[in-house]
């Protein structure tokens, strides 16, 4: 496994003789006949467990199972965002917790994630929409977090070229999160998981899980395409498919797959600070380091694996882009793609130990996931190290809904489609 | 995505809104002695197929029916659609 | 000289000049030319700047590909980045201005990067720039950002209008070259509508590239006559400038017409394009082909370009890059590019073939061989061969063609996920199986790559779509020659060579990128991100695919592809949102007395599309606040008037419809008496509140149900839900009636005595008690429904007649009210006073909140079944702790209690730890004299009068308030039953 650190004496070094002490970022090994740990994922979440196992947890053994390319789930087709600007009391800690991760990270993994705290701003249209937002910001505050109201004034003044004058939905200030920002969403997945591998983690790509061996309540081991793979203790963390994953063990999920579309522009001089999130429409935008807009809104909203969505959601999206920023008409958008989220029935994931001893599960992030892909990580493997759930993420329970302890942002109760 | 109304022919998927899976029909018996379970498995839990999936749209900017679509959740083809109260009528369902 | 670079023939008009400036310089052209083929025509040959590295960059092709020529084109608020030079069809006056240079694009400053490429190689940045952390926002990133980025917008809004418009087919052909104008002959003729599509302004694709026949007579004049047929059938419909930019589900097409782009300005009332939605049953995809190029040392200087471009230039623009040029190719097709510009009286410096049984020719030299380097600091001057032979050679040209074999547009059969296939007779990914369904693909897109078989192709695909029995017609007699491909795809031993040349993509990067374990394709893709520019690839891919097989010991096909995503070409996010923006974002509700509040001053408030009367200032108050206070006096002091059409209405009749309402409402319904009004709480399934309101039962099988406005859409359909799906036996029809019926609300002491003067009936206390609802008629006649209900606690009424009449009714009650000095109120008096009496509302009923946290639990049922009153039950939700509608005042009269704001306990810390509650609604109340609000406060039942801390950190609000009842004014409800 690579020791390797990498830093900008090191690029001159290699650029100087000729590139060739490059090694790869991570070995290719062979599955071995069991582990004490299996991660099935090597998305962003999945590789941060197995990253914060070995490295926070002193946990040894481990694998990361993954059926195609590590980082091609949602880890690779996100719009980039980071925020902890959560509501309520089961989220805020642990998304707040999330935040602080991703500000260490890159010295942490000893990767350029190209973190950027370049703050988010959602727009406020409505007086009912700024009670909801100052108590949201204060819940933020109260946690540690950071929150700041914006007059209309304010937020001209730093994107002048925002339609003030002539909205339909007039723009009456903005929450702001100084800290949130955006992220180079694929570095993460490499960075975690160059991280992993260096410490011992056996990422396993091309190995597909069809199965798991379960015998007296308790979990064996997973069936793969390369064969049965034995552990002590196995974490899913496959968001998209989880439905599909944990069918293999009889378990119905509470959330549904949806296909979430998302947009980048051609690539344009830096017109763009911060994110910019548009209240009374469906549109979020930022601009990435490369110079491409990147934006998106709501879920396509039927149930759906397919990874594309339809012209309708498009438009719609469009819409309020052009709505809120009518310059950016002459731009072009360059690419569309679709990500399935599990989309869960309060909007809130699951981290949590499954009714099947030695088999754990961590998803129904929505569209929260790449944000959370630190703390999901690290919580995780708190709760596969420890077999307790750790202390921001204690109300990530399967049983919440049984119970009535539902952790709801947006309101909107059991219809997955609308959170 | 074109639905296939069976009242109104071709209709663009643009028209209906979408609730979810169709077993939202089969609606338990409160007075049953696992109604409490029965009501968390029927608002909470999905079998969420990659495949084949009946799920309830409503014709909102149409006729207001409620229907039953059999659509492949990987293709998104569509191989079948009903009218909602036919469908809950055939499981029984009345008043 | 002007177009000293200019050939005989070509389709352009001579007869027409179009003046324009690329970067200052007045240059002219011919309508019919692009902007490329302009510049080229004029000996220009660098048009921009690479990505990354900054390097001069000429054309590479000829069409909707290019990733290099991309210019600001036209200035100030029309100014559009990024535009393709060959693309973008010349006008006079056209203007134009290179991009993504810092200094002029001759000695563009930031050109330092290509000094340094050896440090900024794939990746570089994952690796650096972590040191100190704080540096990155501060230092490292706005250096890169600044540098990054392509063109630039003009910030100023886009002054051009968008259109939408949606066409249905039999058949869409996507593209009009020959299969494709071979499958609308065939299909026009066979009656069937058909559109046919085609990005370029010329119908023809490369028939008029090209010097080939068919027939007797010219490639481009066989097109035309095709045109000029297909023009005269009414059932085809023929769509150039129309680029199809993805297949979605159902044979659904996105389509953008570009109607205005090649004009200095949109006619007036033109759109600049139009998103066309097509709606198609079969579709013939003929989108034809793209050349690849050879990666060789230095392969992206200007003057280097596909060879196919080259004789586009020279046959369809009469233009020649350079007077001399040389080829390098791998297959027959660079040689045709040598005879047709040769036959143009261009020099031919020489074909560079790498096959050893390249055709010979008597009139240009073909060197077996490879190029392996190039020299031109800002434009192409020389090639160095290496011959097969081992001699060198130096090829003096200032363009070279390159021909690396076809690559078919295969984009659109794998927009659903599809996947292409390896074809090794041309060593090119075709269509595979899975196409989207009603999709045929035909001609060159296909894999059939000589003339003929585009025509065949065409013909037999529309027979295939159409279910069109018999033979094929005779074809006209044309080209039919295989290309005789040898794959070739790099120099051995080159380094800097360009796969991708707007994102400086080398064969170096590729390599680097699989030496650090970057090897499956997506991984190559977003570690080097070749592929990711405007081009998507469409030039570029190939060769790092089958640079990464060799490395990786595998075949391409083996490698795969990255996935092909919409759309097609970069499409304006203007043209996406079309109309909808500016007021036009949304639709706008009126409410039936719009007019006349507009009339009054009001100012009005957006309420999801609605808009309705906020206040109605009067003159001489200068705050919102003084019009609110005296609206909410006036109202409880004598008589108020508010337009309250906006809460849902929704009719409920049959013999079933107090059985169906018991089904949505928790509480009771079955027992309400005819001419009654009851409160309704309306759960979600999952026990949470979903709606409040009242249903009015006006006879015995008849009720009159109403909703929140936010939620008049969703309780509706929830209600449909509910008949259709789980009672579908129930005798029950329901109607929205939202904007069938004007509805007023009239409150206050003297509403009884303004609204007697308007009904025709006795609505005395007796006659129409607290809670009555009847059928009444107003004026003498007008059918009115009246209903003693109160949302201020005050004694009140809601009116309603129909809509049309709402104008007038509005009217008359202000002339009637005159002697009680009746006050319009707006939405913020209206909240004011339902606040002061303590009555929920959307912030309370946000969705998280049950019957219990209203203070509403015992009003579910345990009696019957009603939606959501079995999870309602869950422990969760139930118990010590719950949070618990209350009042909140503050200590200090001058304090204020802001929404949004915390409640912490008297003496303990704050924090979310401690947190005990939350304020929801917040007004000034003028009856009181001081601020109050609503919340929800854990145990706030048993917590009346405490003292406690309320903490808004966020405006920096900390005041000591008390708890109290909600039921600021009137606990006892004396009033509204006055």
């Amino acid at each position: 496994m690579s020791k390797m650190r990498y830093s900008g004496f090191k690029v001159i070094k290699e650029a100087l003789t000729g590139h060739k002490g490059w090694t790869p970022a991570w070995r290719d090994p062979e599955p071995q006949a069991d582990y004490d740990i299996i991660i099935i994922g090597g998305g962003g979440h999945g590789l941060a467990t197995a990253y914060y196992l070995a490295k926070e947890f002193g946990q040894k053994r481990i694998a990361v199972l993954e059926k195609g390319w590590i980082g091609g789930g949602n880890v690779g087709r996100n719009t980039t965002i980071i925020r902890s600007n959560y509501l309520l009391d089961g989220n805020e800690p642990f998304y707040e917790f999330s935040l602080k991760l991703w500000e260490g990270l890159e010295q942490d993994f000893n990767y350029n994630a190209m973190i950027s705290q370049r703050g988010i701003l959602n727009l406020i249209h409505s007086d009912a929409q700024r009670d909801a937002f100052i108590r949201r910001g204060n819940a933020m505050l109260l946690n540690g977090a950071d929150a700041e109201m914006l007059t209309t004034d304010q937020i001209k003044a730093r994107y002048p070229f925002l339609n003030t004058d002539d909205a339909r939905f007039p723009i009456k200030g903005g929450l702001a999160q100084h800290r949130g920002g955006t992220v180079r969403h694929d570095a993460v997945a490499w960075g975690y998981a160059r991280g992993a591998d260096s410490r011992g983690v056996d990422i396993i790509q091309n190995c597909e899980v069809t199965g798991f061996r379960i015998e007296n309540g308790t979990c064996l081991g997973v069936e793969t395409s390369r064969g049965f793979i034995g552990a002590k203790k196995i974490g899913c963390a496959v968001a998209g498919s989880s439905s599909r994953l944990m069918s293999k063990a009889d378990m119905r999920l509470p959330m549904e797959s949806h296909v979430l579309q998302a947009f980048v522009s051609e690539g344009l001089k830096p017109v763009l600070p911060g994110v910019v999130t548009f209240g009374a429409g469906h549109f979020y935008v930022s601009q990435s380091d490369k110079g491409g807009l990147v934006f998106g809104g709501d879920l396509d909203g039927y149930n759906s694996y397919a990874q594309r969505g339809n012209l309708p959601t498009v438009e719609d999206v469009c819409e309020g882009g052009m709505a809120i920023f009518p310059a950016f008409g002459r731009a072009r958008l360059l690419r569309m793609w679709g990500g399935i989220m599990d989309m869960s029935m309060d909007g809130s994931p699951i981290i949590d130990r499954t009714h099947i001893d030695g088999l754990y599960f961590n998803g129904g992030w929505c569209y929260g996931g790449f944000k959370a892909t630190p703390a999901s990580g690290f919580c995780f493997a708190h709760l596969l190290a420890k077999d307790a759930p750790h202390p921001t993420a204690t109300a990530y329970r399967f049983n919440r809904f049984e119970k009535g302890l539902m952790i709801d942002e947006k309101g909107m109760g059991n219809q997955p489609n609308l959170h | 995505m074109i639905i296939d109304h069976p009242l109104l022919g071709p209709r663009d998927a643009a028209e209906f809104t979408y609730m979810g899976d169709a077993k939202l029909i089969d609606r338990p018996d409160w007075q049953s002695d696992t109604a409490a379970q029965d009501f968390y498995e029927y608002g909470y839990l999905r079998d969420n197929p990659a495949g084949w999936h009946e799920e309830l749209w409503f014709h909102e900017a149409g006729d207001r029916s409620w229907l039953v679509v059999t659509r492949n959740t990987v293709t998104h083809e569509i191989s079948k659609v009903e009218l909602a109260r036919d469908v809950a009528r055939a499981k029984g369902r009345s008043k | 000289m002007t177009q000293m670079n200019r050939l005989a023939g070509g389709q352009i008009d001579r007869n027409k000049t179009c003046k324009f400036t690329f970067d200052g310089k007045a240059y002219t052209g011919h309508q019919g030319d692009t902007l490329a083929s302009a510049l080229l025509a004029n000996g220009v040959r660098l048009m921009g700047r690479s990505f990354k590295y900054h390097r001069p960059r000429g054309v590479l092709t000829a069409g909707s590909e290019e990733p290099n020529a991309l210019v600001e084109l036209r200035a100030g608020a029309r100014q559009e980045p990024n535009t393709r030079a060959t693309t973008a069809e010349l006008y006079d006056g056209l203007f134009a201005k290179s991009q993504n240079r810092l200094g002029s694009l001759k000695f563009d400053l930031l050109a330092i990067n290509d000094r340094f490429s050896n440090f900024l190689t794939a990746g570089f940045y994952y690796k650096t720039f972590m040191w100190p952390a704080a540096f990155w926002e501060k230092l490292y990133e706005p250096i890169i950002r600044n540098a990054a980025g392509l063109g630039s917008l003009s910030l100023e809004d886009d002054p051009d209008v968008y259109d939408k418009g949606f066409l249905h087919c039999d058949l869409l052909i996507i593209g009009a070259g020959p299969a494709g104008l071979m499958a609308a002959l065939t299909a026009g003729r066979a009656g069937t509508d058909v559109i046919l599509a085609d990005e370029d302004f010329a119908v023809g694709g490369r028939l008029n590239s090209e010097t080939l026949t068919i027939g007797d007579q010219s490639g481009a004049a066989w097109a035309a006559q095709a045109m000029t047929e297909l023009r005269s059938l009414p059932n085809v419909r023929i769509m150039p400038r129309t680029t199809v930019i993805g297949a979605f589900d159902h044979g659904i097409y996105g389509a953008v017409e570009r109607v205005s782009d090649h004009m200095h300005t949109p006619d007036a009332g033109k759109p600049r394009q139009i998103l066309w939605r097509l709606y198609a049953k079969q579709t013939i995809l003929a989108a034809g082909a793209i050349e690849r190029p050879i990666a060789f040392e230095n392969n992206d200087r200007p003057g280097i370009m596909l060879a196919s471009a080259l004789r586009t230039y020279a046959n369809r623009f009469a233009v020649t890059a350079d007077k001399r040029v040389a080829i390098f190719t791998n297959n027959d097709d660079g040689h045709r590019t040598a005879a047709d510009l040769h036959a143009k009286g261009v020099k031919i410096s020489a074909v560079v073939d790498v096959r050893p049984d390249a055709p010979r020719s008597m009139d240009y030299e073909v060197l077996q061989g490879e190029v392996v380097d190039t020299k031109g600091r800002l434009g192409l001057t020389f090639a160095e061969v290496k011959q097969a032979d081992g001699n060198m050679r130096t090829l003096e040209c200032g363009a070279l063609g390159m021909s690396g074999g076809w690559n078919p547009n295969v984009h659109m059969t794998c927009h659903q996920r599809g996947r292409p296939v390896w074809n090794a007779d041309i060593a090119a990914f075709v269509p595979g199986a899975d196409l989207p369904a009603g999709m045929v693909v035909a001609g060159a897109a296909n894999g059939d790559l000589s003339t003929a078989g585009a025509l065949r192709g065409g013909a037999a695909a529309a027979k295939q779509a159409l279910g069109l029995k018999g033979r094929l017609p005779t074809m006209p007699e044309t080209e039919d020659k295989p290309i005789n491909l040898k794959p070739f795809w790099y120099v051995e031993g080159c380094s800097r060579a360009w796969l991708d040349q707007q994102n400086d993509v080398t064969v170096k990067d590729v390599k680097l990128s699989h030496q650090e374990g970057f090897r499956s394709v997506e991984h190559l893709k977003r570690y080097t991100t070749l592929g990711m520019a405007t081009d998507q690839g469409k030039t570029s891919n190939m060769g790092g695919l089958a640079i990464m097989a060799e490395l990786a010991g595998k075949t391409i096909p083996e490698v795969g592809t990255t996935i092909f995503r919409p759309p097609y070409t970069p499409t304006a996010i203007g043209v996406l949102g079309g109309r909808h923006r500016g007021q036009e974002f949304h639709p706008k509700r009126l409410t039936p007395s719009h007019r006349w509040a507009t009339e009054q001053g009001a100012i009005f408030v957006e309420v999801g599309n609605w808009l309705r009367a906020q206040w109605f200032p009067r003159k001489g108050e200068t705050t919102w606040r003084e019009s609110v206070d005296r609206e909410v006096l006036a109202t409880r002091n004598s008589v108020g008037v508010c337009d309250v059409t906006t809460l849902g209405k929704v009719d409920v009749q049959g013999t079933d419809a107090a059985a169906f309402l018991n089904k949505i409402y928790c509480n009771g319904f079955a027992l309400l008496a005819v001419g009654k009004t009851r409160y309704g709480l309306m759960l979600r399934e999952d026990g949470i509140a979903m709606d409040d309101g009242t249903a009015a039962r006006l006879a015995e099988d008849h009720f009159v149900v109403t909703t929140t406005t936010a939620n008049a859409l969703p309780v509706y359909r929830h209600m449909e839900f509910v008949r259709q799906c789980l009672y579908p036996d129930m005798d029950v029809q329901l109607i929205s009636t939202t904007e069938a019926w004007a509805q007023y609300a009239v409150a206050g002491p003297n509403s009884r005595n303004l609204l007697s003067k308007i009904v025709d009936q006795d609505i005395s206390n007796d006659a129409f008690p607290f809670m009555a609802c009847a059928n009444i008629t107003i004026c003498g006649g007008l059918r009115a429904r009246l209903f003693r209900i109160s949302f201020s606690g005050e004694l009140a009424y809601e009116i309603a007649v129909p809509t049309a009449y709402g104008d007038a009714l509005m009217r008359k009650i202000m002339d009637a009210g005159a002697e009680f000095d009746v006050t319009p109120y707006g939405t913020e008096a209206l909240g004011v006073m339902r606040i002061e009496k303590g009555h929920a509302a959307g912030n309370e009923l946000n969705g998280t909140t049950t019957a219990l946290n209203l203070g509403m639990g015992r009003m579910v049922s345990k009696k019957k079944d009603s939606i959501g009153s079995t999870l309602s039950e869950r422990e969760g939700l139930n118990g010590d702790g719950q949070l618990y509608q209350v009042g909140i005042k503050p200590v200090d009269a001058n304090d204020p209690v802001p929404a949004g704001a915390h409640l912490m306990n008297a003496d303990g810390p704050i924090d979310a730890a401690h947190d005990q509650g939350y304020v929801t609604s917040a007004c000034f109340s003028p009856n009181l004299g001081h601020a109050i609000a609503i919340g929800f406060l854990k145990d706030g039942a048993n917590r009346m009068g405490e003292t406690m801390q309320l903490v808004s950190p966020l405006t920096r609000v900390h005041v000591d308030v008390e708890i109290t009842s909600a039921h600021f004014i009137d606990p006892e409800g004396e009033r509204l039953r006055a």
